[in-house]
């Protein structure tokens, strides 16, 4: 089989088009290199929506822990302590086996169990939850004299938190929101090594990679392929952040614009 | 019983491996702060090079490449009259006094075999991290200081070793405890390495049983099972919040640095 024959058969596999059977022995670089790179399909699949999903809710999550009033700041720092406590990998097990109980319960829940619906759910509310931590420190590290200033000019409320203290708390958290979404990415990986089955080996690019590794007894091969597949998505991702970040900061001087730091943990 | 062993597993890989990947940092930030370039070049290599691949490729990466390195070295010692290569297509061979542990050896030779292996792979990665938070902990020990005890004449390997070792750790502090959380955090992954720890067993147990075969039917408890677990790892997250808080009050006593210097005027008032 030609790499272009390949291309065609594999490089939408991890979706479920193109050639069922996995190839099962005389493994090419070129058969590596399009499963993995297809494989890359649900890892940017997960990590996009989640991050765009965890967004918007961590935003209300940092809203509520900063809040005065009790009854959202508790749960608001309950839920932030519960998924940045606890392993995520242990989160997607315990997920899996709830969303299968559920499923007895009601067939609404039919979807949760599997991996394109029900990890999803978990990445974003994890995100969620470190992104929420991020934006709250952020919030806090607004300098007085912007809301001193709001408050002289008459702006309050509604108003004085989306021109003043969303885009400032934006700028501020931008660094390191940036860091989170690639170690979100990189979290992603965890997904199949999870609860969650891999329908019709329709995995991610760290299922593929196993699978060869395990076939091929080599790890030195699939594995190098992945980290260069990984490399090239985390650049991608500095790039986008970084344009938005030159846009957060288009009206700081120069020479006090925030860089963005990479800044790479571990397993969350 | 064996889950319950199992914790055991968890809590003695924390306490092998706190210490080794502390070593391993230590070492690396060391060789990163060289002033041979070989040394600092392969410090710096170790430290960005761990950092910047998705923790559990790693994990799994170097499970199999350590393993196959052991074996390929014992293969090289002991059976060196061996012809067949070792890579035979998809095969991996080696000549049977070289397997490790060897195939007789019982059943606990295996598993402790698989423990070691997991603490070295974890100390591996952890050592990267705390190399970084080492090496900027070096950096932020402020040169006044390793500039008087030059000028007090000592040697670079005295200044290192009175001066710099101690006061680097109230700087390396916040960054190691952040990585204790993230160690914490990444125990569940000896499951992936094969070791049976909790995540192995809390699969096996909670598993529904078949009624026929055993003399205690349940079904799928394996829900409960995973939140006993998400609820151990809460508690250990929030005792060791509290023990490390502590620990940064007690280090940061007689500091030159903001935490110190609060801590000596509330001295002073009280």
């Amino acid at each position: 089989m030609s790499c272009f024959e390949t291309l065609q058969s594999y490089a939408f596999r991890s979706l479920g088009y193109g050639e069922r059977l996995l190839p099962r022995s005389d493994f090419t670089l070129c058969d590596q290199f399009v499963l993995i790179g297809s494989g890359l399909i649900w890892n940017v699949y997960f990590g996009v929506l989640a991050v765009l999903g965890g967004f918007v809710f961590a935003n209300a999550l940092a809203m509520g822990k900063a809040s005065r009033r009790p009854a959202l700041r508790l749960p608001a720092t309950w839920f932030i302590f519960l998924f940045r406590g606890s392993p995520l990998f242990i989160q997607f097990f315990f997920a899996y086996f709830l969303f299968l109980s559920l499923k007895s319960v009601s067939p609404l829940f039919d979807p949760l169990s599997s991996a394109a619906v029900g990890a999803l759910f978990v990445l974003f509310l994890n995100t969620s939850a470190y992104s929420a931590e991020i934006f709250y420190g952020a919030l806090q590290s607004i300098p007085k004299g912007d809301m001193e200033a709001a408050n002289a000019y008459g702006i309050s409320g509604w108003s004085r938190f989306r021109r003043i203290m969303f885009p400032t708390m934006m700028r501020l958290a931008w660094p390191s929101y940036t860091n989170e979404a690639i170690f979100l990415f990189h979290a992603t990986t965890l997904v199949f090594f999870s609860g969650f089955p891999a329908w019709r080996q329709q995995g991610d690019a760290l299922y593929y990679a196993n699978y060869f590794a395990d076939k091929t007894f080599n790890p030195f091969i699939p594995y190098p392929i992945l980290a260069f597949y990984f490399i090239l998505l985390t650049l991608t991702v500095i790039w986008a952040f970084g344009r938005v970040n030159q846009r957060l900061n288009k009206h700081v001087p120069q020479e006090r614009r925030q860089k963005i730091k990479l800044k790479m943990q571990l397993i969350r | 019983m064996s889950f319950y062993a199992a914790f055991g597993t968890v809590l003695l890989l924390l306490a092998v491996t706190a210490p080794a990947a502390l070593l391993f940092g230590l070492g690396g930030a060391v060789a990163a702060r060289s002033r041979f370039l070989p040394v600092s070049w392969f410090g710096r290599g170790y430290i960005a090079i761990v950092r910047g691949v998705p923790d559990i490729a790693f994990f799994l990466f170097f499970v199999i490449a350590l393993d196959q390195g052991i074996e390929y070295l014992r293969h090289k010692v002991r059976c060196p009259d061996w012809t067949d290569p070792v890579r035979q297509g998809n095969d991996f061979v080696v000549c049977d006094l070289a397997k490790m542990p060897l195939s007789s050896s019982p059943q606990w030779m295996h598993e402790v075999y698989g423990f070691w292996l997991a603490v070295f792979t974890f100390a591996i990665v952890f050592g990267a991290f705390a190399g970084n938070v080492l090496f900027g902990a070096m950096r932020s020990v402020p040169r006044a200081q390793l500039e008087t005890a030059e000028a007090y004449g000592m040697t670079p390997r005295q200044t290192f070793w009175r001066i710099l070792m101690p006061q680097m750790w109230v700087y390396a502090l916040p960054g190691l405890s952040n990585l204790w959380m993230v160690l914490i955090k990444a125990t569940p992954l000896l499951f992936l390495l094969g070791v049976e720890d909790i995540v192995y067993w809390a699969r096996e147990l909670g598993g529904s049983k078949a009624p026929r075969f055993t003399d205690y039917p349940h079904p799928d408890w394996r829900m409960w099972y995973f939140l006993a677990l998400l609820v151990f790892y809460l508690v250990f997250t929030k005792v060791s919040e509290v023990v490390l808080d502590r620990l940064t009050r007690r280090l940061s006593r007689g500091q030159a640095t903001l935490a110190g210097e609060a801590q000596r005027k509330e001295g002073v008032a009280a």
